[in-house]
C-alpha cells in the first residue's frame, strides 16, 4: 500500500507496478535450470496528484526510468495497475490507448537523440497536433509558434533543423512538443542531467513556470537530489526496484528516515565551504537478477541486524505522508561523518 | 617563492577543424605545489581536459599545443622527445580518466595491465612485480587482491574498475595525478567512496599533487584546496577554495555558484547565466564572458582582461577589478 494522504484528488495512482525483464539463458538452463529475471522494478506503489511534481530519485539500476517507461506504455508490466484520472491505464485497447496517449507526455535526457535530425522544428513540434487532429494549417503554424515561445524560443525557429541548436535549446524543443497535446502528465527522465550547470538552471526554471501555466503533473525522475529537492512537492527514494521511502520534499531532505537515504544524502559533495569526511556506505548495488533476500539494501545498511536478511519490511507510513520501508527506522543512526565547523 | 612542482607557462592549445580553429587553450598560466589538491573547473568546452593532456603531451591531431612551456619538476615537458616523455608519464605523472571501461584493456586481466606499468618504469622482476600490485590492489580496497589479479574488467563494477585504475595510478608514487572527472560516470554512493579513496591515498602512498578536473563544483570543494576557473579556454579565477565559494569575484563564478541547486539551502531561487557558452571558433571579441555579464561596460568587448592578482592574493581576469 502506498501513501493515502492525496489520493483524494491523485491525477496518478501506481499499484504494486511490477516489471521483471527476461535474463537470456543458456539452451541448458532454459529447458532445466530456473528461470531468471531481472527484478526492475517490483510493487512500486505511489500517487501524484493534480498539479503536483513528484520526484523519482535512485542510483543507476534502482528502477526509476524502467517505472517512467511503465507508466508512459512504453514498456508492458508484469503485473501491477495504474490508474491515471480514474482510468484504468492498462485496460485500455489499442485505439483507445492512442487516443488518451496524449494525456501522458513524455521529455528524456539526451537532446541529441530524442529528436529527429531531419526534421525541422515546425514538424518536431507539429507532429503530435497533426497525429492527433488537434490542428491543421494556419491554426497548426500558430500553435507550433505558441508553444515555441512557452518555452523560451523563437517563431522564427521553427524553421530551422535539430543541429542548430544548443543542448539546452534542443530540451526546450522536446519540451515543446510533450507540451503540444496539453498533457495531464509529463514524465521527465532526466531532463537537466546531460546539460551544463548554469543552462540546467535556465532549464529548472523554465519547467516550473511551464508546470504552473499548463497545470500540469510532473513525474521527474533523476539521479541528482539537489535537482529533485529543487524542483519537486514529494519524492520517493527508489532502491534495487522498490520504492523505500516517500514523502514531502522538505521532509525528506530534513529527517530521511531510511538508511538508505540517508547514505545517499551523506554522499552528495556539495559545494560549500564546510569540510566533511564523506560518509561513505560499503559495497555498490547488488545484482537485479538475485536481490538480497529480505531488505534489498541490508547488506550495505549500517543498522542491519539478523531480521533484515530475513524478512522483506513493510512499507509503512511512520508519520503523515511519511512512508519507508525498513524494520528499525526508530533507531537513530550511528553517528555520521559530517564534521561541521 | 614557494616550492612549485609543476609551472605551466602561457600556454596554447589549438584543435584544427573544418569549421576553423579551435583555441582550447588560451594563454593559460597557473601553477601546482608538491602535495597540493588543485581544482580545475568549468563547463563542457571550457578547456579544462585539453590543459589536462596538453600537460601531459596527449594531445593529437587534429589538435596541436601551439605555444608556451609547461615545467615539471624544473625542465619543460613541451622540449622533451616523445621517449622522454614516457619515462616520465605513467610514473611521475599519471592521469585518472572518467570512463574505467575505456582506460582498462578488456582482453588482459587488470593485474598484468597494472604489472606492465609497474615493470616498464622499473627493472623488478615479474614475481615480485606481481606482489606489489597485489599490494596496491588491497590499498585500494579491492576484495581478496591475490584472486582478483587474473581477472578480466568486465568481471568488476564500475566503481572496482575505478580503483584498479587507481591502484594504477599511485603503484609509482607519482609527484602528480591529473584525474580529469575521476567520478563523474559512478553512482553518488560510489562517487563517495572513491573520492575519500583519492583523498587517503594522496596524503599516506606518497605526497602526491592532483590535478583534479571536474564539472561539479560540490567534488571540488570537498576536495581541493585551491580552485581554477576556466571560460571559454581562458582561466577566469584562481582563490582557495573557501574564498571561491564564499567570495567569488569573477561574475562567471558568482553566477556558476548561483546555478548550482543546493541541499543545504531552503527556499532557493536559482539565478541562471543567460545565453550560452561562447562559440570556440568566433569567439566573442574582449572578454569572451562579456555577452552573458550583468556588468559588461565598453571596455569590456574591446579588451581582453589578464589573469591579475590582487592585493589579497585572489587572482582573477575582469576589467571590474582593473585598478585605474
Amino acid at each position: 500500500m502506498s501513501d493515502r494522504s492525496r489520493q483524494g484528488n491523485a491525477t496518478l495512482a501506481v499499484r504494486n507496478l511490477t516489471k521483471h525483464f527476461p535474463v537470456r539463458q543458456d539452451l541448458f538452463n532454459t529447458l532445466f535450470g530456473d528461470k531468471q529475471v531481472v527484478h526492475a522494478v517490483d510493487n512500486v506503489s505511489f500517487n501524484i496528484g493534480r498539479e503536483e511534481t513528484f520526484g523519482l530519485v535512485g542510483e543507476s539500476g534502482s528502477g526509476k526510468s524502467t517505472t517512467g517507461r511503465l507508466i508512459a506504455r512504453l514498456t508492458e508490466p508484469t503485473s501491477g495497475g495504474v490508474t491515471l484520472d480514474g482510468v484504468d491505464w492498462f485496460a485500455l485497447d489499442r485505439r483507445e490507448l492512442r487516443r488518451r496517449r496524449r494525456d501522458v507526455q513524455m521529455i528524456f535526457q539526451n537532446p541529441f537523440a530524442s529528436l529527429d535530425p531531419r526534421w525541422t522544428v515546425q514538424s518536431i513540434v507539429a507532429e503530435p497536433l497533426a497525429t492527433h487532429g488537434v490542428a491543421t494549417g494556419a491554426e497548426l503554424r500558430r500553435r507550433v509558434a505558441e508553444l515555441l515561445v512557452a518555452v523560451g524560443l523563437e517563431p522564427s525557429h521553427a524553421q530551422r533543423f535539430p543541429h542548430q541548436f544548443s543542448g539546452g535549446q534542443r530540451q526546450r524543443i522536446g519540451l515543446a512538443r510533450a507540451l503540444a497535446l496539453s498533457p495531464k502528465l509529463l514524465i521527465a527522465d532526466e531532463p537537466v542531467s546531460a546539460l551544463d550547470v548554469s543552462v540546467q538552471a535556465q532549464i529548472l526554471n523554465m519547467m516550473q513556470e511551464i508546470q504552473q501555466r499548463y497545470r500540469l503533473s510532473v513525474l521527474f525522475i533523476s539521479h541528482d537530489l539537489s535537482v529533485v529537492k529543487y524542483i519537486c512537492d514529494r519524492v520517493a527514494v527508489m532502491y534495487l526496484g522498490e520504492v523505500v521511502e516517500v514523502t514531502e520534499t522538505d521532509t525528506l531532505f530534513r529527517a530521511p528516515l531510511h538508511p538508505y537515504t540517508q547514505a545517499l544524502l551523506a554522499a552528495i559533495p556539495e559545494p560549500t565551504t564546510k569540510r566533511r569526511t564523506f560518509a561513505a556506505i560499503d559495497g555498490e548495488i547488488p545484482s537485479p537478477i538475485h536481490p538480497p533476500s529480505g531488505c534489498r539494501f541490508h547488506p550495505r545498511c549500517p543498522r542491519a541486524q539478523a531480521l533484515c536478511s530475513q524478512k522483506a519490511p513493510a512499507f509503512e507510513e511512520h508519520a503523515p505522508g511519511h512512508w519507508a520501508a525498513c524494520h528499525f527506522v526508530e533507531t537513530p543512526a550511528p553517528a555520521r561523518g559530517r564534521r561541521g565547523e | 617563492m614557494t616550492d612549485v612542482l609543476l609551472e605551466v607557462d602561457d600556454l596554447v592549445t589549438h584543435f584544427h577543424t573544418k569549421r576553423g580553429v579551435v583555441q582550447a587553450v588560451d594563454h593559460v598560466s597557473l601553477t601546482v605545489a608538491p602535495g597540493e589538491t588543485v581544482g580545475l573547473v568549468g563547463e563542457s568546452g571550457c578547456g579544462k581536459s585539453a590543459m589536462g593532456q596538453s600537460i601531459m603531451r596527449l594531445i593529437e591531431s587534429p589538435g596541436q599545443i601551439v605555444g608556451g612551456r609547461v615545467l615539471f619538476e624544473g625542465s619543460d615537458l613541451l622540449g622533451k622527445t616523445p621517449e622522454e616523455v614516457r619515462q616520465i608519464r605513467g610514473s611521475r605523472i599519471t592521469m585518472i580518466f572518467q570512463d574505467p571501461t575505456t582506460t582498462l584493456n578488456p582482453v588482459f586481466p587488470i593485474g598484468e595491465q597494472i604489472a606492465e606499468v609497474f615493470r616498464y618504469h622499473t627493472d623488478v622482476g615479474p614475481r615480485e612485480a606481481k606482489e606489489r600490485v597485489i599490494d596496491m590492489l588491497a590499498q585500494v580496497g579491492i576484495p581478496r587482491p591475490a584472486e582478483r589479479y587474473a581477472d578480466y574488467p568486465h568481471e568488476f563494477s564500475g566503481g572496482m574498475q575505478q580503483r584498479v585504475i587507481i591502484a594504477c595510478a599511485l603503484i609509482l608514487h607519482p609527484a602528480l595525478i591529473i584525474a580529469d572527472e575521476p567520478t563523474t560516470a559512478l553512482d553518488v554512493t560510489v562517487q563517495a567512496q572513491i573520492l575519500s579513496l583519492l583523498n587517503e591515498l594522496q596524503a599516506s602512498v606518497s605526497n602526491t599533487a592532483v590535478i583534479l578536473i571536474s564539472h561539479d563544483l560540490g567534488v571540488v570543494a570537498q576536495m581541493c584546496e585551491r580552485v581554477c576557473v576556466m571560460y571559454a579556454g581562458n582561466l577566469i579565477e584562481v582563490a582557495s577554495t573557501d574564498r571561491i565559494l564564499d567570495g567569488p569575484k569573477h561574475p562567471y563564478t558568482v553566477g556558476l555558484i548561483q546555478s548550482i541547486p543546493r541541499l543545504d539551502m531552503d527556499r532557493q531561487q536559482l539565478a541562471p547565466i543567460p545565453g550560452s557558452v561562447a562559440d570556440p571558433i568566433h569567439p566573442p571579441s574582449g572578454c569572451k564572458f562579456h555577452p552573458r555579464c550583468p556588468h559588461a561596460f565598453a571596455r569590456c568587448s574591446a579588451e581582453r582582461p589578464v589573469l591579475r592578482r590582487l592585493p589579497d592574493g585572489h587572482q582573477v581576469a575582469c576589467h571590474l577589478f582593473d585598478d585605474r
